[in-house]
């Protein structure tokens, strides 16, 4: 058969709604995309860590401790369900993390700003983890099943992670005036970046049509990006928070929030490795893996020790 | 030292399929990998991965390299044989209809 047959054969597996399975045949091209997309989720999952883990010893209170430890364990196994995945693919683990930690490949935007205060951790929660289960809940349809099947069991701990957030915003906004200070500030410097995760706009957004005609993504940027503000914005004002938008408003014919424009020009700045965490973040995960690196080196240690242990006595 | 100045020593260990039992009574399914240098860390990588709110009773881990696939390529001959033995299903097999009696 020749690739161009492959190909067709290929697309009508996918349009017939057939999953892709790591060992089927694929043109080369999906293969690099999605080694990109679910690698990138991976390091995004680990990195994601870093900005919630700065507060765990800070937490005003045991239980708020106890939801914050349990949070950032579960995002290192959100990385580890798709490290596995991406597995699949033939790449290995060892190269995933070199190219990582070398900052050969990229990681979620939002994790490169700072975690100023108590505050922040309750809008990551509901922000930026409301706008993650949104592109997850998509994601978990992907044509590709191992992608698919790692967002679902993502999706099924996210909605923890989103709502112990949305409880700290919202305990804090019956506070003091000072703590309803703290939220408003978060939002303000959250809201933005939490919109541009979603990705470019439709119209200049390079991989966004492949992706969708091989149903690794049933929906666009924007789509997805509106149906989070629709949500998203009803709770803020449900608990008197202000979007930093003034240009928002509600269009009563599409029965959508439309937003103001988003500054691009930010998310690129930042993506190319120049915004305020960047360097820090990668400097925290380089010195988290060399400090793991003993532990490593004993397990591989003890396990060779084992093995000769068990050859002597047969 | 290996690609980039990275110290490749101390990698991620040996692949392991993992398999999750969701209550007794239930087969043991397919949850996904890990990572780890001996069968007992395996084990607890896997109970830390995929059981953090106990959707496991049982888990079984295997060497990746240890496990042999079907190929996907050789789908349609190495699964055919069964397709034209429509007599190992019931509805090859007729009957007489007997219809239920009330008392």
């Amino acid at each position: 058969m020749d690739e161009q047959q492959k190909l067709q054969e290929f697309q009508d597996r996918i349009d017939a709604g057939e999953k892709i399975e790591p060992k089927d045949w694929m043109p080369e091209r999906f293969r690099k995309q999605l080694v990109r997309m679910m690698s990138q989720h991976a390091h995004s999952e680990i990195i994601g860590m870093l900005p919630e883990g700065n507060w765990i010893t800070r937490a005003p209170s045991l239980r708020r401790k106890l939801a914050l430890l349990a949070k950032v364990q579960d995002e290192a196994g959100h990385g580890l369900y798709l490290y596995s995945g991406a597995e699949t693919l033939g790449v290995s683990r060892d190269e995933m993390i070199d190219d990582l930690l070398s900052g050969k490949a990229k990681y979620s935007n939002i994790f490169n700003y700072p975690t100023q205060t108590w505050a922040d951790i309750g809008v990551i929660g509901w922000l930026v983890d409301g706008a993650a289960i949104v592109n997850q809940t998509m994601l978990a349809k992907s044509s590709f099943g191992p992608y698919a099947r790692a967002n679902l069991r993502i999706c099924k701990e996210e909605s923890f992670h989103r709502k112990q957030g949305h409880e700290i915003i919202a305990t804090m906004m019956k506070g003091t005036p000072a703590q309803r200070k703290m939220v408003q500030d978060a939002v303000n410097r959250w809201w933005w970046p939490t919109l541009m995760m979603f990705g470019p706009p439709d119209d200049n957004s390079p991989n966004s049509n492949e992706l969708i005609r091989w149903k690794v993504k049933t929906k666009t940027n924007d789509e997805l990006r509106q149906s989070f503000i629709d949500r998203t914005v009803e709770e803020a004002h449900d608990m008197g928070i202000e979007i930093p938008d003034p240009d928002l408003r509600y269009n009563e014919e599409t029965k959508h929030w439309e937003i103001g424009e988003i500054n691009f020009d930010e998310l690129y700045r930042v993506v190319t490795g120049n915004g305020p965490m960047n360097k820090k973040r990668m400097a925290a995960r380089r010195k988290a893996h060399e400090e793991g690196r003993w532990v490593r080196e004993a397990a591989e240690a003890y396990a060779e020790k084992q093995k000769l242990k068990e050859k002597k006595a047969s | 030292m290996g690609e980039n100045g990275i110290n490749r020593k101390g990698g991620e260990g040996r692949m392991w399929e993992v398999f999750t039992q969701k209550k007794t009574g239930d087969p043991h399914e397919h949850a996904g990998n890990v990572h780890a240098h001996d069968a007992e860390m395996a084990l607890q990588h896997a109970r830390d991965v995929y059981s953090r709110r106990n959707e496991a009773v049982s888990i079984w881990v295997v060497p990746s390299d240890q496990i042999t696939a079907s190929s996907p390529d050789d789908a349609g001959p190495f699964f055919d044989p069964a397709e034209d033995k429509i007599f190992r299903h019931p509805q090859f097999y007729k009957v007489p209809h007997v219809s239920k009696k009330r008392r």
